[in-house]
This record gives C-alpha cells, sequence and structure tokens, in this order.
C-alpha cells in the first residue's frame, strides 16, 4: 500500500503544480467580475516565454536559469493579459470573446516567433529544465518523507504555498476585500470610493502572471520544449478547477490536486495489484468519472462571484 | 444567469473547435508556399516550348508540421531533392513542396500542384490520405503517393512502413541493454499502426531472452507530455529500465522523466529509445544521454525510390508499398555509441539479417505475436 502511495502521490503532484497555479489566476480574475478563458492562452504564453528565455539564456544564467524564466515568463504573461484587460474592463467587450482572442493570439504568436527564430516547428529541448529533488530533513521522516518529500519538484510545493497566500490575500486583507467586492457588486464597492476599473485591471494582470507561472511551470517540467501541442487543455481544466473549487483558492488548490491524484490513479492502477484486474478502459475514463461524479454529488452548487462577466459601467444602475 | 451559463458552454465549444483548428496556423508558410509555387509557374511559362519532351515534375504537400520539422516533412523533403539531384532537377523546376498552414489546406495545395502539371504527387503523413483519395478520383492522369496510409485508387502508391520490424530490432536492444530483466513499451493511442511498434518490440525482446517481462501502457494521446510522463515514471519506479515509447509528442514526457531520475542520480540506469527519426538530442543531460537508441523511419529512402521509378514509367500505381529493412525504409539509430554498444550492434545486425533471410517473421498484431511467443 506504502508503495501504491509512494508512486501515486509525486505524479498527482507534478501534474497538479501547473494546474494549480493557473486555476489561482482564474480565482482572481473571475473573483473580480472578469470572465477569463484566456487562461489557456496564457499558459501558453508562459510555456513559449519560459522556454525560450531558458534556451537563450542558459549559458549565461546557470542553475539559475529555470527559476529567472520563470519569472520573465511570468511578467510577459502578464504585460500580455492586459490586452484582455482592456478589452473587457475599458472597452466593455463581451469578456468570453476577449478570454478567446487570448488564446488565439497567444498560439498564433507562439508558433510563429518560434518558426521565425529557429526554423522549425518546435523548439530545442531546454537542457537546464526543473529536476526533483528532496527535501532537507523533512526528506528523512520516516514514512512521511519518502512520500511526500523525496523526489519532489520544488514547483508544486510552491504551488500549494501560493494558494495558501492567494487564500490570506483574498479573505485576510482590505485588497482582497476590495477584489472580491468588485467582482459582487461593483455599483456598491464604488459608492464605498473602491476604484473598480483599477481592482478589475490588478486582478486580471495577477491572473496573467499566474497563468504564465502554470504554463512555465509546466514547460519546464514536464514538456521540456515548445510546440503547437505544448499546451493543449491544460488552461480548459484549469477553469474546470476553478469551478469546481467555487472560486474559492483553497478549492481550486484542492480541484487541481483532485484532477492530478485521479490522472495518476489511472496511470498507475495499471500495476497495482487490487486494480490490476478493472479493465483498463475504465482506468483511462476514472479521473473524467470522478470528476463528474464529485461536481453532482459532494460539492453543491457552485456559485460564481455575482457580476462575473458583466462590465461596470460607472453611474448606471 | 442562465443565459449566461448557456453562452459560455457555447462558446467554449465553439473556442475547442477553434484552437483546434488554428492549430500551427502560420502566416509565413502560406506566404511562403505562394511565392514559391509563383516561382515554378514563372519558369515554367518561360520554357513552356522546350519543356514537353524530358518533362517530369515530382511535388509534395506537407501537412502542419512544415517542410522543416525534424521528422517525417523535412525527410521526405530530402528524399526528393536527393532524387533531384541524381536527375539534374532543382527546386522550382522539376521538384517542390508545398506547406500547409492547417488542414483546410490539404485539398487546395494537392490541386495546385496538379494544375502545375505535376506528375508525381506526395501527400506526406496520414492527416492527408482523405484529400488524397478525393483529388486523385479527380485527377486521374496525375500520379500521386501518400505517406505513412493506405489510399485506394490506380493512380495512388500507398508508401507504409513495417515498423514492426524495427521495431523488433529495437527490441533486441533493449533486451542486451536491460539488467533488471523488464523493460516498457509507451504507445500513443491504442490501434493497428502503434500495435505494430508494440509486437514487433515485444518479440525482439522476447527472442533474446524469454523471461525479460515487457510492460505495456498507452496514454490514449499522441501529445499529452504530463501522462507520458506519469507513466514512465511509474514504470522507472516499478524495475523498469528501458521504455520503448512510440507516442509522439507524449514521449516528451518520457525523455523528461529520464531525464529527471538521471539528474537526480548520475549512476541510474534508465534509458529510452526513440521512434520515427533518431532522438538523439532529446535524451542529451549533461554530458551523458539517455536516448539507447532510436527506431527510425526513412521516409527520404521511399520517397526517393517512388519517385525514380515514376521517373523510369515503372510507378507502383495501386500499390502499397511496405518499406522494410531490405528496402532500408526502418533502421536503428547508432548515434549514442557509449550506450549503444558493439556488442548489442553486432547482436541487432544478426537479428537483421535472420529477419532478410526469411527465417524469423516478425509479428505484427497481437494474434501473430502470441504465435511468435509460443514458436520461441
Amino acid at each position: 500500500m506504502l508503495d501504491v502511495l509512494q508512486s501515486i502521490i509525486p505524479i498527482a503532484l507534478f501534474y497538479s503544480a501547473p494546474l494549480i497555479f493557473t486555476a489561482l489566476g482564474g480565482v482572481f480574475s473571475e473573483r473580480s467580475g472578469v470572465v477569463n478563458i484566456g487562461l489557456e492562452g496564457l499558459m501558453v504564453m508562459g510555456a513559449f516565454v519560459g522556454i525560450v528565455f531558458n534556451l537563450a539564456f542558459v549559458d549565461v544564467l546557470g542553475a539559475a536559469t529555470p527559476w529567472v524564466s520563470v519569472l520573465v515568463a511570468m511578467v510577459v504573461s502578464a504585460v500580455f493579459s492586459s490586452i484582455h484587460a482592456v478589452a473587457s474592463v475599458s472597452f466593455r467587450a463581451d469578456q468570453v470573446v476577449s478570454g478567446v482572442a487570448i488564446n488565439f493570439l497567444a498560439l498564433g504568436l507562439g508558433v510563429f516567433l518560434t518558426k521565425q527564430w529557429y526554423g522549425k516547428g518546435q523548439t530545442d529541448m531546454v537542457s537546464r529544465p526543473f529536476y526533483s529533488t528532496d527535501i532537507p530533513f523533512l526528506a528523512d521522516i520516516p514514512i512521511i518523507g519518502p512520500l511526500l518529500f523525496q523526489k519532489i519538484y520544488l514547483t508544486s510545493y510552491i504551488a500549494i504555498i501560493a494558494a495558501i497566500v492567494a487564500w490570506y490575500v483574498l479573505y485576510k486583507t482590505p485588497f482582497g476585500l476590495r477584489l472580491r467586492s468588485v467582482g459582487e457588486h461593483p455599483m456598491a464597492a464604488d459608492t464605498n470610493g473602491i476604484n473598480v476599473y483599477t481592482m478589475r485591471y490588478i486582478a486580471v494582470i495577477i491572473s496573467g502572471a499566474l497563468g504564465g507561472l502554470g504554463g512555465s511551470v509546466f514547460a519546464l517540467t514536464i514538456a521540456l520544449n515548445f510546440s503547437q501541442s505544448t499546451i493543449v487543455g491544460q488552461g480548459f481544466m484549469s477553469l474546470a478547477a476553478v469551478i469546481f473549487g467555487k472560486w474559492h483558492p483553497l478549492g481550486a488548490m484542492g480541484a487541481a490536486l483532485f484532477f492530478g491524484f485521479a490522472q495518476s490513479l489511472s496511470v498507475i492502477g495499471a500495476g497495482v495489484p487490487f486494480l490490476a484486474d478493472v479493465p483498463k478502459i475504465y482506468l483511462t475514463i476514472a479521473p473524467y468519472l470522478l470528476t463528474i461524479l464529485a461536481l453532482a454529488g459532494f460539492i453543491g452548487r457552485a456559485e460564481a462571484p455575482k457580476a462575473n462577466g458583466q462590465p461596470y459601467i460607472k453611474g448606471s444602475r | 444567469m442562465k443565459k449566461n451559463r448557456l453562452l459560455f458552454l457555447i462558446s467554449l465549444l465553439l473556442m475547442v473547435g477553434l484552437v483546434l483548428g488554428a492549430c500551427g496556423t502560420d502566416e509565413e508558410d502560406t506566404t511562403e508556399g505562394t511565392e514559391d509555387t509563383t516561382d515554378t509557374t514563372d519558369t515554367e511559362e518561360g520554357t513552356d516550348t522546350e519543356t514537353e519532351a524530358a518533362d517530369f515534375k515530382a511535388g509534395m504537400v506537407t501537412d502542419i508540421g512544415g517542410v522543416d520539422d525534424k521528422s517525417f516533412n523535412q525527410s521526405a523533403w530530402e528524399g526528393l531533392v536527393a532524387f533531384g539531384e541524381d536527375n539534374g532537377l532543382s527546386k522550382g523546376s522539376g521538384i517542390d513542396y508545398v506547406q500547409s498552414a492547417n488542414d483546410a489546406d490539404y485539398l487546395p495545395n494537392l490541386n495546385r500542384l496538379v494544375q502545375q502539371d505535376y506528375n508525381l504527387v506526395f501527400g506526406i503523413g496520414y492527416l492527408l490520405a482523405e484529400a488524397v483519395s478525393e483529388v486523385a478520383g479527380q485527377n486521374p492522369d496525375t500520379n500521386f503517393a501518400i505517406v505513412d496510409s493506405v489510399v485506394e485508387g490506380d493512380n495512388v502508391a500507398s508508401i507504409t512502413f513495417q515498423e514492426h520490424q524495427g521495431s523488433f530490432l529495437v527490441g533486441v536492444a533493449a533486451a542486451l541493454k536491460t539488467e533488471s530483466n523488464k523493460v516498457g513499451f509507451v504507445g500513443g493511442v491504442e490501434g493497428d499502426l502503434i500495435k505494430k511498434f508494440e509486437a514487433g518490440f515485444e518479440a525482439g525482446v522476447k527472442s533474446v531472452d524469454p523471461s525479460i517481462e515487457v510492460v505495456s501502457q498507452y496514454a490514449d494521446s499522441f501529445g499529452a507530455p504530463d501522462k507520458g510522463k506519469a507513466i514512465a515514471a511509474s514504470m522507472y519506479n516499478s524495475g523498469v529500465d528501458v521504455i520503448y515509447h512510440a507516442s509522439g509528442g507524449t514521449g516528451n514526457g518520457v525523455f523528461a522523466q529520464a531525464k529527471d531520475i538521471k539528474n537526480a542520480d548520475p549512476d541510474a540506469y534508465v534509458w529510452v529509445i526513440g521512434v520515427d527519426r533518431d532522438q538523439h538530442e532529446e535524451g542529451v543531460i549533461g554530458d551523458t544521454n539517455v536516448t539507447l537508441t532510436s527506431m527510425v523511419k526513412r521516409v527520404d529512402i521511399a520517397v526517393q525510390s517512388v519517385s525514380q521509378q515514376a521517373l523510369d514509367g515503372e510507378f507502383p500505381g495501386g500499390e502499397v508499398l511496405a518499406f522494410g529493412i531490405a528496402e532500408d525504409g526502418v533502421g536503428v539509430a547508432q548515434t549514442n555509441e557509449e550506450a549503444y554498444t558493439a556488442e548489442i550492434n553486432d547482436a541487432v545486425e544478426e537479428w537483421k539479417q535472420k529477419i532478410l533471410g526469411g527465417e524469423v517473421e516478425v509479428p505484427a498484431t497481437d494474434d501473430e505475436l502470441a504465435a511468435y511467443l509460443e514458436s520461441l
């Protein structure tokens, strides 16, 4: 049993990390009242920038390369997401349409620039991705150590910590209260002197940074290169995690971890004694089935922020 | 609220469709393609009167990977260029390619080459099968060839590969390399094509030592590196030390996992066997390399040989060509000299001769595999 857990947990953790980051981005944006279908595109942007920066600066930065790459990917994606902010907050465009545009633009731009710069459909593999490590001291704890702290990507822990930080920011700080109020009742917030537009801009840009983080972590731990098929659907999985997690940072994290566990179970299943006799097809559909069951049965009604998706027009009632 | 959600769902659906449709969209391609073809038209017009005699033109349409994809398309173009060099043809006069920016470009691109009086038009990759079938039906006077798929028609040659033979040989290599007596196979999507890889591989492994265990798992996708990594992690955890992947982009995850293990412990004994082309580059980590070898499909040789046949007036229309090791259509990469030792190479050569000599009939399906294992 312990062996089984020992193989399931590390896989679930590396699988979930990019989803957690991106889903947190989604939570920020949607909590402020801006629907963000563009998470997929933000991840693509993050993956592209992360890989390109890593390839270009690996000789200069040495061991720090993946960390700096991730930071740069965050910044670029944050800037990129401001397109979505301008369109949906200032110009009051349909937020879904603008999100779709982000998805197109990111993929098109990424693939186009890859062709321009590298002369082929995909980049080379990076020589310095993230590698898994043992956490000092914690890895030596019996039972828990091997389960949770050996051969784990640091990014997985950063993702979990980020979720806790996001929860603190959203629920325990004045800034978070303002951000949520703007998403629930922008007019009331405005009356109280909160600048709705600024708050929404900040929220969308944070979501861009987190989406870029998710994408670059995916690229630098799992795919190791960039092509048009690097990010396919992970952004939408994250969006699902946002809704599954009821627009709550910890909920979104839980949902992303749940996806990771389900996926890892379906892979490991073939090698586990008591699951080995289950026909393959059931293990393959298990993650999706579990998600539907969880959505239908256990979490109850998912209630979106009240003003989610509605552009705010000052002075309107 | 209800309406909102409905809108959201509809747009999500549209979105998925659009994103899939937009995959690989690249403005440059189309412009390049157009320029190329206008060039051809120019030269053609200029030399209209004198070209009637020994004029032979062969062109190819790429799939969305583009002509520089380091894989099938590039290899096919190299074959065409080699054919051109043998016969004094060069790009724009005699041989040419047109790149497809998305799936919708296949038909117009094929038609364009037909209208420019190309005698032989290649469709590179199974994605073009339907388009080739349609255009070939409408243009019985032009010869077509499709790579990696089968299209019926008297003017179409189907170029396929005997992947099971190549997989058999890498299976031999894996069997000699493994120390744990456990090797793995990661497949893309289960079906007849990938089954050939799996059956050939397992047969190759068991031929060397029937006691070696072969673990197979499918990712159900050719583009899911995360799943590939998860499968590789679970296989390496369970004691597998050589993994052969036939799963396209999913294989990236297999390489990522092998390299991660190698990074944590440089003495770790993990190997990956690549597919379709030499994946040596993918396996580099520090000074070592986790790529043991690769099962290489020589699309260039196939394209060159079919072009030559067509030029000689012996176009194999209506036939399904299966390029195997006899034609050098499939092979084993030998770039990692450190890992792919002379002994392994000798053994692989030995089995290759046995296949060539007809002593070994490599299985391509589950049933054939079962029969083959029985006979060992």
